[in-house]
């Protein structure tokens, strides 16, 4: 493949015009200062352009009609599929399949693999900074199976221990499933010395990917995983749409989740053949016209090459984090900026987290406050809730300084001097 | 600074509650929360004679479900269990006196929801007796 010479530097202002909702006041007037990314990232116009495109123009079912419109939305799709397995570096199109969100790729994992091949004496290894949706699915086939949860401790700033690895990660795991990039503390995880010291072992690696494909370079080789799962949605794409990477040999070796339409090959009264990969795992009517346009999102992203992405949000998470640290009373969870994401949550004393969120939000800035779907972590963390502020491709330096006034104007509306 | 819905009478009812703590020997007692963003509210009351004599409450989170839980308590002291039976959701939410957005009623009802599920549990324990 030829290279593409990609700026390092995003032209912010460019950057914003691709976002129609970005430009578009509130109902209080105000401009909107959009920090929820880490919830669901905003769409860029020519992802809302491919979703109506294709459901003006070509809308069908995929592998199924023989007509004209089923030919093209089937092509398309597939090339959607295309698309992705080029943005992770997967070796085959068929690893890939389309799921409803990073919620159903673990689910899927964690009953067709688990239920299959876990036994009593065998463990997972999970940690508390997980989201629900890479902790839960774990419990619940433990429960089922008899295997057993690890976790691997975290560190006072929010990182995985990694220096007491070995006592959790031994011979009887038969899976790590850890997170890239944390929705709450931020952190990077070191996948790459994880993966290693699984795959010496014999573990497979699950990947949740959710925060951390939007925006870093992803490579399913290398480090050597075995399971990728992201959303589309926190990818500038549509709700509705993720995905789940799994290398061919698991997947085959693996029976099916969901049982229905298009994964069936052949359907007798008593039992069934199932479909060759990807449709195996993708029972029913897929969201089609998310994927293609989920397509069209990785094109985005692309275009604009994670080298500028990434200067860009680390440019707005270092101001965001120094600025942070001078407001008396509050405290950031997680760790320093070596090892930190676009996302910082924090607690502010004597404003609590809702309060924070609605008194912000009075002043256009949009974050989330509760527990972000990782309890566990709050409950070791100590508070009830945070505030959290993350950071995307289109936010602004100006936008982290308003951030900033209006913790001050809540901090001051709740008389805290 | 002010703002419309922190005004004086939440904060200071956040800040310095109504009876906050507990009772020695309540007749009843009861807990609840909000899951989703962690509210906490423990509920006692002390009743004698069909009346609420004393009410103490306890919890954590945010503004608006802690001082609702002391202007609640404020109210309902020498009230009857049947007026309590009779007190419905836009009381409770006008006795707050700031206009609450939808998402933030569960904040401003949640001891009310306690304290409703106090009510009928005594009423269950009377007609059961």
């Amino acid at each position: 493949m030829f290279a593409i010479e990609l700026s390092t530097k995003l032209d912010i202002d460019a950057v914003r015009r691709e976002f129609p909702i970005l430009a578009k006041p509130l109902p209080n007037g105000m401009p909107l200062v959009y920090l929820d990314s880490g919830a669901t990232a905003q769409k860029p116009r020519q992802v809302i352009d491919k979703l109506v495109e294709c459901l003006e123009n070509y809308n069908a079912n995929v592998h199924r009609g023989i007509h004209a419109l089923g030919d093209r939305v089937t092509t398309e799709l597939e090339a959607a599929r295309e698309k992705v397995r080029e943005f992770i570096g997967a070796a085959e199109v068929e690893e890939i399949i389309f799921t409803s969100g990073t919620t159903m790729s673990i689910n899927l994992v964690a009953n067709a693999w688990g239920r299959k091949f876990l036994k009593p004496s065998d463990e997972i290894l999970v940690n508390e900074m997980e989201h629900h949706a890479n902790l839960v699915p774990w419990q619940q086939i433990a429960h089922a199976t008899g295997a057993r949860l690890r976790f691997i401790p975290l560190t006072a700033d929010g990182r995985l221990d990694l220096s007491t690895l070995d006592e959790v990660l031994t011979e009887r795991t038969k899976l790590v499933a850890v997170t890239a990039l944390s929705n709450v503390l931020g952190t990077i995880n070191p996948i790459d010395e994880i993966a290693a010291r699984a795959k010496a072992l014999g573990a497979l690696v699950l990947v949740d990917g959710a925060q951390s494909v939007p925006h870093a370079p992803t490579n399913v080789r290398s480090p050597d995983i075995d399971f990728l799962a992201f959303s589309g949605h926190k990818l500038y794409g549509p709700t509705g749409i993720g995905v789940m990477y799994g290398k061919r040999k698991l997947l085959e070796s693996m029976d099916p989740f969901l049982c229905g339409g298009n994964m069936i090959r052949r359907v007798r009264k008593e039992s069934s053949d199932f479909a060759e990969l990807p449709a195996k795992f993708e029972a029913g009517t897929l969201p089609i016209a998310e994927a293609i346009a989920l397509g069209s999102a990785v094109d985005y992203v692309q275009s604009l090459g994670f080298a500028a992405i990434s200067a860009h949000e680390h440019a707005l998470t270092k101001r965001a984090y120094e600025k942070l640290s001078q407001i008396p009373g509050l405290v950031i969870v997680g760790p320093g900026l070596e090892h930190r994401g676009a996302i910082i949550s924090f607690t502010v004393e004597g404003v609590h987290p809702h309060d924070m969120a609605e008194l912000l939000d009075r002043r256009g800035v949009a974050v989330r406050a509760g527990h972000h779907c990782t309890m566990p972590l709050h409950e070791l963390l100590k508070v009830t809730a945070t505030t959290r502020a993350s950071f995307a491709l289109y936010n602004t330096l100006a936008e982290v300084d308003a951030l900033c006034e209006a913790i001050e104007y809540a901090r001051k509306v709740f008389r805290r001097k | 600074m002010s703002d419309e819905l922190y005004d004086d009478y939440i904060l200071d009812n956040y800040e310095s509650p109504y009876h906050k703590g507990h009772l020695e020997h309540p007749t009843i007692a009861h807990e609840d929360e909000n899951p989703l963003c962690g509210d906490y509210v423990h509920l006692e009351l002390l009743v004698d004679n069909d009346q609420v004599k004393e009410a103490r409450f306890d919890g954590h989170g945010c503004a608006i479900s802690q001082a609702a839980a002391s202007i609640l308590t404020r109210e309902i002291e020498g009230k009857s269990l049947d007026e309590l039976k009779g007190f419905q959701a836009p009381q409770m939410l006008k006795l707050l006196q700031v206009p609450l957005t939808a998402s933030r009623q569960k904040c401003g009802l949640l001891c009310f929801k306690i304290l409703k599920t106090m009510i009928y549990t005594l009423d269950d324990k009377k007609t059961s007796t």
